[in-house]
């Protein structure tokens, strides 16, 4: 088989798996090993813990414009974002019944919210709301998120995973390590050479790791990363480079993504995804792998919109992605009614224009269907860089 | 989250001595803050939900509420017009109005409910407690007074239980950040027993609390529980809790509603005495507060009357048995902290609906959903239909905002209100058939 027929094979594989909503990769893995699969939601956990106790960690990201929302609705008002009437959609019809828990990390009172919803309407799972701290002092939050894991370790083994054991948790960070250092070249790539790596090609090998073990997400990062590197097909146009943020809970539709770069965006970072980007280095393997964890939570993660910044300047973060992948504009995309994007919105505004850098706001849902404004205001905002850029 | 008594509906209504009082302490309070640059006193702006009132004060220091700031501002009908600030500045159109409030508040000079400017913060006080916009909110004014930050983080009670390591995390940060910080602005020693003599007035302010909200066990209920306790909650939910002068105010209100039940009177409403009690409604949600005397008449005309409310405990649940413990004083302010209504989860909270329809004898039970409060808001179609299915009762669920006056349709809510009454008459006729 040709490279280009490999990377359209790998490309449409993960394709594949983004679109099961069945979760048949999952229900697979499950007859084979007779492992646990535990879902968790946007936008981290840490997966190597449940990894190390012989559970799938699944990635749960909602729904789709191609998920009919029968009943979710009936539990969200309007003015509530989709991907959790899309999730309850999914549990109820059945998507995720072979989920054996399911782990709901702190990030909005939505979610949060949610966790308590699913206690009731699957009293059958395990269901743990993941609090994380927001005092990153090792002695007074890490104390408390370190507490967090060990309860959830011990509630993953009455649920019949294997015991916690630290060695195990080692050779699972060392896994993962391996898994992100992957992501973050690809992601490299792209800001090298972003025609070589598509976003909506990149962004389907996220989702579809979410539902695979890391022992074969790891290579199917690696081949996409050398066969989209070797790919001489693929060749610049001229192309706006643009910074997307906003995205790192309820997920925008493919479209939307295909959209802005038809529209003459090259994504070169994003936060879609962000389980794989969320802590940002390799975390160590010698001493105690679980305040290893604790300490890259604490110390190493994103300046994500859900944390408290207790130091430094809102936006720094945003600052050094600029800078780092050279965007020439700034895409704030968000969900509709996402309290932590739209509320950080201002601040990293202010941020953005304190660089001089042009930026456009626009809103989705993960079930929009219809992008035509999108595409006029990208395209106009990715022809006014072009033109008007210092360049 | 609690108006004081300068807003419209009190000043058609009919003040009792403890409004009286209460109208005076608040407005001493707010001179006090205006005068706060010529005197010196520091101030804490911090939030309603998980306050540390007590401490402030043990320190000296003036807390100012920007959740009860932002709902005067609805009241006042100044809302609008600082939400429309804010969005003009990029806030989106759809989050929380509190915080556009106060932030269109505070570019149009910082003027609070009593028309004098309030003082900048000395410290933003984060006490980040079942409510997690608290966090932007105080990200968002920092970059506005470029003022010092202490973040209280409050673990959620997803489990319906308090646990030994959400206590010990709460009061390692009390120990290890947030009297620090203020010893550090307010330039006094930590006094712990000063701080035990707050937390036991305190307690002795919630029991007569307690007594008052209570007393809607009563029929005819001597109170409205949700139009009316917001008056009755707001010396204990803002800047008055252990204070001798909240014993005072509710010592003189368990006084005047014991005298009520004695003589039989329904609750005061805007019109006055309520005449004939015809509902009893449980009330899950904040008000609206932009049209405050309006949505309260709504209920008063058709003789509901609220006897129990969810939102009069976002300042704590004290009827379900808290009382601030002096013997404990750090620990007593961490289980305030993790026990607030909106830090409870949704189970938790169906639970304590249920029990209220039971324990109050209620004929029904109503949800205002607000859209600026996803706190609230997210999952209260999952509570409606599940406390109709545990209480038997019926639910209703009207849709509103807290002082966006954009989402207060008055003939819908009506319309809905009048229909959903008539439901009740008309079950009431069946059970009796």
């Amino acid at each position: 088989m040709s490279d280009l027929s490999r990377l359209a094979a790998l490309v449409s594989r993960a394709d594949a798996l983004y679109r099961d909503y069945r979760l048949t990769a999952v229900r697979d893995w499950k007859s084979r090993t007779g492992g646990l699969a535990v879902g968790f939601l946007p936008i981290y956990v840490p997966r190597e813990l449940l990894h190390a106790q012989g559970v799938l960690p699944v990635g749960v990201m909602g729904g789709r414009d191609d998920l009919e929302i029968i009943k979710g609705d009936a539990y969200y008002q309007s003015y509530i974002c989709h991907i959790p009437r899309s999730t309850i959609e999914l549990g109820l019809n059945g998507s995720l019944d072979c989920l054996d828990g399911l782990l709901f990390p702190a990030i909005c009172d939505v979610i949060r919210n949610l966790s308590g919803m699913w206690q009731m309407l699957f009293p059958a799972m395990l269901v743990r709301y993941l609090d994380v701290p927001q005092n990153f002092d090792p002695g007074i939050g890490g104390a408390f998120y370190r507490h967090e894991l060990e309860q959830l370790t011990r509630d993953l083994t009455a649920r019949g995973a294997a015991a916690f054991d630290a060695d195990r948790l080692r050779r699972s960070i060392a896994l993962y390590n391996e898994d992100r250092r992957l992501v973050r070249e690809l992601y490299a790539l792209r800001r090298r050479q972003p025609w070589k790596v598509p976003t909506h090609e990149l962004y389907v090998m996220l989702r579809a790791a979410l539902v695979l073990p890391v022992e074969a997400s790891t290579p199917m990062f690696r081949e996409y990363l050398e066969l989209a590197d070797r790919d001489e097909t693929r060749k610049p146009l001229d192309q706006a480079r643009v910074l997307l943020t906003g995205s790192f809970c309820e997920q925008p539709p493919i479209g939307l993504i295909k959209t802005l770069e038809r529209a003459g965006c090259y994504i070169v970072d994003d936060d879609f995804v962000q389980v794989h980007r969320f802590i940002r280095s390799d975390i160590p393997i010698e001493g105690d792998p679980i305040e290893n964890l604790v300490r890259a939570f604490l110390n190493d993660a994103v300046a994500s919109p859900t944390r408290y910044i207790d130091a430094g300047v809102k936006g720094e973060d945003l600052k050094h992605h600029m800078a780092e992948s050279g965007a020439e504009g700034v895409l704030f995309c968000s969900a509709s009614f996402c309290d932590p994007a739209l509320l950080d919105q201002p601040m990293l505004v202010k941020a953005v224009e304190r660089e001089g850098i042009p930026w456009t706001a626009f809103k989705f849902a993960e079930n929009s269907g219809q992008f035509q404004v999108i595409r006029e205001q990208a395209g106009t905002f990715a022809d006014s860089i072009k033109l008007w850029s210092g360049a | 989250m609690t108006p004081t008594t300068t807003g419209a509906a009190s000043r058609e209504a009919q003040k009792d001595t403890s409004q009286v009082r209460q109208k005076t302490m608040i407005a001493r309070h707010f001179d006090r803050l205006a005068a706060a640059p010529e005197t010196g006193e520091k101030n804490c702006y911090t939030f309603v939900p998980g306050n540390l009132t007590e401490l402030l004060l043990a320190f000296d220091m003036l807390p100012v509420l920007p959740e009860i700031n932002a709902l005067q501002s609805g009241m006042r009908g100044k809302s609008a017009e600082y939400i429309s600030i804010a969005e003009k500045l990029g806030h989106s159109e759809d989050v929380c109005t509190y915080v556009k409030s106060d932030i269109g508040m505070l570019k149009s000079g910082n003027i609070g409910p009593t028309g004098q400017r309030l003082p900048n913060p000395d410290l933003l006080l984060l006490s980040y407690t079942g409510c997690f916009t608290f966090v932007k909110w105080f990200e968002l004014l920092r970059e506005e007074y470029h003022c010092p930050v202490a973040m209280l983080h409050v673990p959620y009670q997803a489990d319906g239980k308090i646990t030994d390591a959400m206590r010990q995390y709460v009061v390692d940060q009390l120990r290890g950040t947030i009297i620090p910080m203020l010893e550090k602005i307010s330039g006094k020693p930590y006094d712990e027993d000063r701080l035990k003599a707050c937390l036991e007035l305190s307690a002795r302010a919630e029991d007569d609390l307690v007594f008052v909200l209570q007393s809607a066990k009563h029929r005819p209920s001597p109170i409205d529980a949700y139009f009316g306790a917001v008056y009755y909650v707001g010396p204990i939910f803002s800047s008055f809790r252990g204070t001798s002068e909240a014993v005072d105010y509710y010592r003189e209100l368990r006084s005047e509603i014991d005298e009520r039940m004695r003589l039989g009177k329904g609750p005061v409403t805007p019109d006055g005495d309520m005449p004939a009690e015809r509902y009893r409604i449980v009330v899950e949600g904040p008000p609206n507060w932009t049209s405050f005397r309006q949505f309260w008449k709504m209920f008063s005309d058709e003789g509901a009357v609220s006897v129990a409310s969810t939102y009069t405990k976002v300042g704590g649940v004290y009827d379900m048995g808290f009382r601030h413990d002096p013997s404990r004083p750090l620990e007593t302010m961490a289980e305030y902290c993790l026990g607030c209504y909106t830090n409870l989860s949704l189970p938790a909270r169906i639970d304590l609906l249920t029990r209220y329809v039971s324990e109050y004898h209620a004929d029904g039970f109503l949800i205002n959903s607000v859209k600026s409060c996803n706190s609230f808001s997210a999952g209260q179609l999952h509570i409606l239909r599940e406390v109709e299915a545990r209480s038997g009762r019926p639910g209703g669920f009207i849709e509103s905002d807290l002082v966006d006056p954009r989402y207060f349709s008055a003939a819908n809510i009506k319309n809905r209100l009048e229909s959903y009454f008539q439901m009740l008459e008309q079950k009431r006729a069946g059970r009796v058939s």
